[in-house]
């Protein structure tokens, strides 16, 4: 198998790096008022349809009603947290100065608070992405997700842990900044997890205040009405986020790598990591949206801070790079990609290599070389 | 703001605030209207003018949240130019107390800011501070009071020549201002219109570019103050102008022993110097993660230096927009020379040069 270095000479990696450098200094030179008008006009739309929803079901008791405030009130959640929270939260917008989007001030509507998020994401996922042992979303701390994970028979549980977190994928993000497992390991003291449990607490009980108290019991008789509506728009938003996001990285095909093989990266290198372990996927341009543009994984892992709205501008331009330097751009609509992910949870519950899919092809190699 | 108000109405903001976390109701409000937000202050344009070629003069009715100024005070105005935020500090004119604002800007061909202003239009909106600034009217008032100015450095002066004259001011008042030439001097008519009014209150104009057209002529002198206020010496001045005339009226009132008897507000501070030969150390930016060698520049370049993009708004120590948490180590204020090693101490970034190894929260 192709070691993440040999893929492309020292000479070559640096000429890349320079090209995808000088990509992203182009965009950021051209960002400007255009950009700030883009997400006012997302966020303008998710507040329109955070009020019509919560409105909705006010009138819930009319079958058709309800469902349209479900709707409303998921489309509205999944904008908050894909296109705006977490765009907003990599810092996308900080160029502008403007309060409302800037990367330390943004808090989402899920019960993961911004800051500890900001930190597990931000830092360690955008720095270490797909290194096993390092980037902690590589199985969430409960999923074999990659061969490289030792096997331990708590992972026959793979699928149904997956399903559990696909359902409750706000609190499991939530619960993944107190990072347990290192906790367990001994890595990280509880001491520690203090004030990212307090933010915790505060944020969740605001989140579950509002949607399953406050707004139930305003609309009185109707509040189990509410409630399942409210649960409903948390459950259509957790599933989505949770298919978008793993289709990000795991499908097959997508590498990952080891801790000896990305010591001392340089620019170019972690560049070639990046791209070797993010997967797009395909679709229109409302799909783009509501996946937050992170059907375009790979361009927001070379760029994070780039206004989400660049990357397919900029897609062509990154796949074109890809093939000349002869490197893999893993894209496929959402429900091969989905398949993918599928296959692997199923396949890495039990022990042993995966199948052939998940190694490098030979033609890949050849073009490489 | 908020404890003024009846319980029931108070009662029902949190609950609203409670409904609508995490966004919080300035963030609905502001979609319907920017001028309902109730934590911020905006302003919206209700008249605009120009005085001269190169300076605009508009009228801002501000939102609820806003407090009132004192005459003298300034405020930080934030206008957004090709998606960006821009931050800069301005004295309201008009008379302590009035419902609206007035600005007069004057553009610098350098400037971002002062050169967009001169296109605002009637309805725009701009995001204001509560007034700060120390630059103010003692009081009981002085009897005797020289208001001094040079070119767009009247507003602070005005606003306080306006207030003077609408409280009644027993005493006698001179305003001295300095402009180029006459068709450069602002206000000239509402300042002799003033003086109509007021029998206490003298305007004399001086031009430092003209030899007809005013009371006085060339620049600023020990004669001219003479002229303008023979009894300076029993009264309090109050000055804003630019960095020569300030210099200038500095050495006059020290050399006559009056320095206490100045009041000046720096409204263009003098170009800082910075010793970049010498610097040691490493300054780390916590949030960011990210750490350099400290280069012996101010905190704020050497973040953008670093890649962050701090906020920030005059860079020159006055606004306060880049005020961040130092938590380790030691820094110089680069305009008072002070050096502060207090541990978690709030620091502004545009003017603290690090003494050696520096931690920010960043
Ligand atoms: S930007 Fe004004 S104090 Fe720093």
């Amino acid at each position: 198998m192709t070691g993440l270095q040999d893929r492309l000479t020292p000479a070559q990696v640096e000429e890349f790096g320079r090209e995808l450098d000088a990509l992203r200094q182009r965009i950021v030179d051209d960002l400007g008022e255009e950009d700030v008008e883009y997400i006012r006009k997302i966020i303008k739309t998710q507040r329109a349809l955070e009020v019509t929803g919560r409105g909705l079901l006010f009138a819930g008791f009319l079958p058709p009603a309800w469902l349209a405030g479900v709707a409303a009130l998921s489309a509205a959640k999944i904008l908050d947290n894909m296109e705006i929270g977490h765009n907003v939260m990599h810092g996308q917008y900080d160029w502008t100065r403007i309060p409302e989007l800037s990367s330390q001030r943004f808090e989402w509507d899920t019960v993961a608070p911004a800051e500890n998020w900001r930190h597990s994401h931000n830092y360690i996922h955008h720095t270490y992405t797909n290194i096993v042992d390092k980037d902690r979303d590589v199985g969430y701390g409960i999923l074999r997700m990659d061969p490289a994970q030792k096997w331990h028979p708590y992972y026959l549980g793979n699928p149904v842990y997956a399903t559990l977190l696909a359902l409750l994928f706000q609190w499991g993000v939530m619960l993944h900044d107190l990072e347990v497992e290192r906790v367990v390991k001994g890595e990280r003291t509880w001491a520690e997890n203090v004030p990212v449990l307090r933010r915790i607490v505060r944020k969740a009980s605001r989140q579950i205040g509002k949607d399953y108290v406050l707004f139930p019991l305003l609309t009185g008789p109707l509040a189990p009405l509410t409630l399942l509506g409210n649960a409903s728009a948390n459950l259509v938003r957790n599933l989505w986020a949770f298919s978008i996001i793993f289709c990000g990285h795991f499908p097959a095909d997508v590498e990952s790598f080891t801790e000896e093989e990305t010591e001392n990266e340089t620019r170019g290198q972690w560049y070639l990591r990046q791209i070797l372990g993010s997967a797009n996927i395909t679709g229109g341009p409302l799909f783009h949206i509501l996946s937050g543009n992170l059907s375009h994984q790979i361009e927001h892992h070379l760029f994070p801070d780039l206004p989400a709205r660049r990357y397919p501008q900029i897609a062509g331009e990154v796949r074109e790079i890809c093939e000349r330097y002869g490197l893999p751009y893993n894209t496929g609509p959402l429900y091969k990609q989905l398949w993918s992910v599928a296959k692997k949870i199923a396949r890495l519950a039990l022990p042993g290599k995966p199948g052939p899919a998940a190694t490098v092809d030979p033609e890949r190699q050849l073009r490489a070389a | 703001m908020t404890a003024l108000l009846p319980r029931r109405v108070r009662g029902l903001v949190s609950l609203a605030e409670a409904l609508l976390t995490p966004h919080g109701a300035d963030r609905y409000l502001e979609l319907v209207d920017p001028m309902l937000v109730r934590r911020e202050i905006r302003g919206r344009v209700t008249a605009v003018r120009h005085q001269t070629p190169d300076t605009v003069t508009f009228t801002v009715r501000p939102s609820r949240a806003w407090q009132g100024f004192r005459a003298g005070q300034y405020v930080r105005m934030q206008v957004e130019i090709d998606g960006v935020r821009r931050t800069r500090c301005y004295s309201p004119c008009g008379a302590q107390g009035s419902d609206d604002l007035e600005f007069t800007v004057k553009a610098d061909p350098n400037g971002l800011v002062s050169r967009h202003l001169q296109d605002t239009a009637v309805g725009a909106v701009v995001g204001l501070s509560p007034a700060d600034g120390e630059f103010t009217l003692p009081s009981p008032r002085p009897d005797r009071i020289v208001l001094m100015s040079g070119g767009s450095g009247i507003t602070p002066v005005l606003a306080m020549a306006r207030t003077l004259v609408a409280e009644g001011h027993p005493g006698e008042i001179v305003f001295l201002h300095y402009s180029n030439t006459p068709a450069d001097a602002l206000y000239r008519a509402e300042l002799a219109e003033l003086a109509a009014r007021h029998p206490g209150f003298r305007v004399v104009n001086a031009h430092t570019h003209a030899r007809r057209g005013g009371d006085l002529h060339g620049l600023f002198s020990v004669a001219h103050l003479e002229k303008a206020a023979p009894w300076f010496r029993e009264a309090e001045t109050f000055l804003c102008g630019p960095a020569p005339l300030m210099a200038a009226a500095r050495e006059l009132f020290e050399n006559e022993g009056l320095s206490a008897q100045l009041h000046t507000e720096e409204f263009a501070a003098a170009p800082l110097a910075f010793d970049t030969a010498a610097a040691e150390g490493r300054v780390r930016f916590a949030r960011s993660g990210r750490e350099c060698d400290n280069s012996g520049k101010p905190l704020l370049e050497q973040a953008e230096d670093a890649g962050l993009t701090p906020e920030h708004g005059c860079r020159m120590g006055i606004c306060f927009s880049c005020t961040q948490l130092k938590t380790a180590g030691r820094v110089r204020n680069a305009r008072t020379g002070e050096v502060s090693g207090e541990e978690n101490e709030e620091i502004q970034l545009c003017v603290s040069v690090p003494v050696g190894d520096v931690e920010i929260d960043a």
